[in-house]
């Protein structure tokens, strides 16, 4: 109980927070929209290796990996909805951000993070069109999440937006620890010697 | 975050010697041989010149003011002050967004190269509290390059900032 107490937590102080910003005045609701789409994709981040791992007491293991699935979608279009709506805003910096000549230095790890999502939601949804080994699987699925959880990190900490300096880096570090639990239970990396091993006959 | 802003407005100053290779694809040899001579040019900017709306009337102050937006304008090489140069500046405001004409004014240089503008706060837009300046060729008869320049505040609770030019003639 006490740690579904501390997601619901982790999810909802930083939007509180943010929909307090003072910035929030000078900013219509495309923009506004945009920065909460941002920090939603952060909290759903916190969720996924949760739900990867079956960290949350009670939720049975097959249930589990449905929201896993669900939250990949939601996470997915929240960068969606981030990207778009920051494009309708200033279309110029998006495109630089897009094309990796933003004079900002987070937009570039924002732009990995978001083609990690959405690598990570293809090799999702063509799972069992893919018909790779399930290591195999999993281990590219855990490399692009790595890429997805650091980048959004970095990004996150560097830009100067509405969310709360406290608030914001407590929930990147809740994100990063839960990904790098995952990652050590799952014992994914171990197997890689075992993966090139059978390969090599 | 502040460190890069930091570093690109104190090289701006001293210059913009080294940062300008980085920013402008070929200028690396115009500004070698310049170093030489004396001022080296200062080079836009990544994403200077976005939103920019060309042309916006010279006005005593952008909107209710409350902001400085100040800075010097000189020429490279033997560094002199420019009088009477044209310098358009804008950003996200209090009172507008960049793209918004409101938010968009240009000023000119005194006899000593400076240019003074008041204008509403600035308040971080994008990820970072930061204004916007140009000296465009083509709205001006000085015959100068174009220039676009977008310095970072240090803190989005600054109610002032500066941004130099150093011209290179066409």
């Amino acid at each position: 109980m006490l740690i579904w107490a501390a997601l619901a937590a982790a999810l909802t102080v930083p939007v509180v927070v943010a929909a307090a910003s003072p910035l929030l005045a000078w900013r219509d609701p495309i923009y506004i929209a945009a920065g909460f789409a941002g920090v939603v994709a952060l909290g759903l981040l916190l969720v996924q290796p949760l739900l990867a791992g079956g960290y949350l007491p009670r939720l049975p293991a097959r249930l589990g990996r449905r929201l896993h699935a669900w939250v990949g979608a939601g996470l997915t279009a929240a960068v969606v909805i981030h990207v778009v709506a920051l494009w309708l805003t200033s279309p110029p910096d998006v495109v630089d951000a897009l094309l990796f000549r933003s004079p900002t230095p987070f937009s570039a790890w924002g732009v990995v993070a978001m083609w990690a999502v959405f690598a990570a939601a293809l090799l999702a949804a063509l799972r069992r069109r893919l018909r790779l080994k399930l290591l195999v699987w999993r281990l590219c699925h855990i490399t692009f999440a790595m890429v997805i959880v650091v980048g959004s990190v970095v990004h996150a900490m560097l830009v100067e937006g509405t969310m709360g300096v406290v608030s914001k880096s407590a929930l990147c570090a809740l994100v990063l620890a839960a990904a790098a639990k995952v990652v050590v239970d799952l014992r994914l990396f171990a197997d890689i010697p075992r993966i090139a091993g059978r390969s090599g006959h | 975050m502040t460190q890069a802003p930091q570093t690109r407005r104190t090289l701006l100053v001293a210059g913009a010697a080294t940062f300008g290779a980085a920013v402008t694809t070929g200028a690396s040899g115009l500004l070698a041989p310049a170093r030489a001579q004396g001022l080296a040019p200062t080079p836009t900017m990544r994403g200077g010149a976005n939103n920019y709306r060309p042309g916006a009337p010279i006005v005593e102050r952008i909107g209710g003011g409350g902001f400085w937006m100040t800075g010097t304008v000189r020429r490279a090489g033997d560094g002199a002050p420019l009088p009477g140069v044209r310098i358009q500046i804008w950003a996200h405001t209090t009172e507008g967004y960049e793209r918004d004409p409101q938010s968009h004014g240009a000023t000119l240089t005194d006899a000593n190269g400076v240019f003074r503008m008041e204008m509403p706060q600035i308040v971080p837009a994008f990820g970072q509290p930061h204004g916007h300046l140009a000296y465009d060729a083509e709205h001006d008869d000085k015959g100068f390059e174009t220039v676009f320049l977008r310095p970072v505040m240090p803190s989005a609770r600054d109610t002032s900032l500066s941004a130099h030019f150093v011209l290179r003639p066409v």
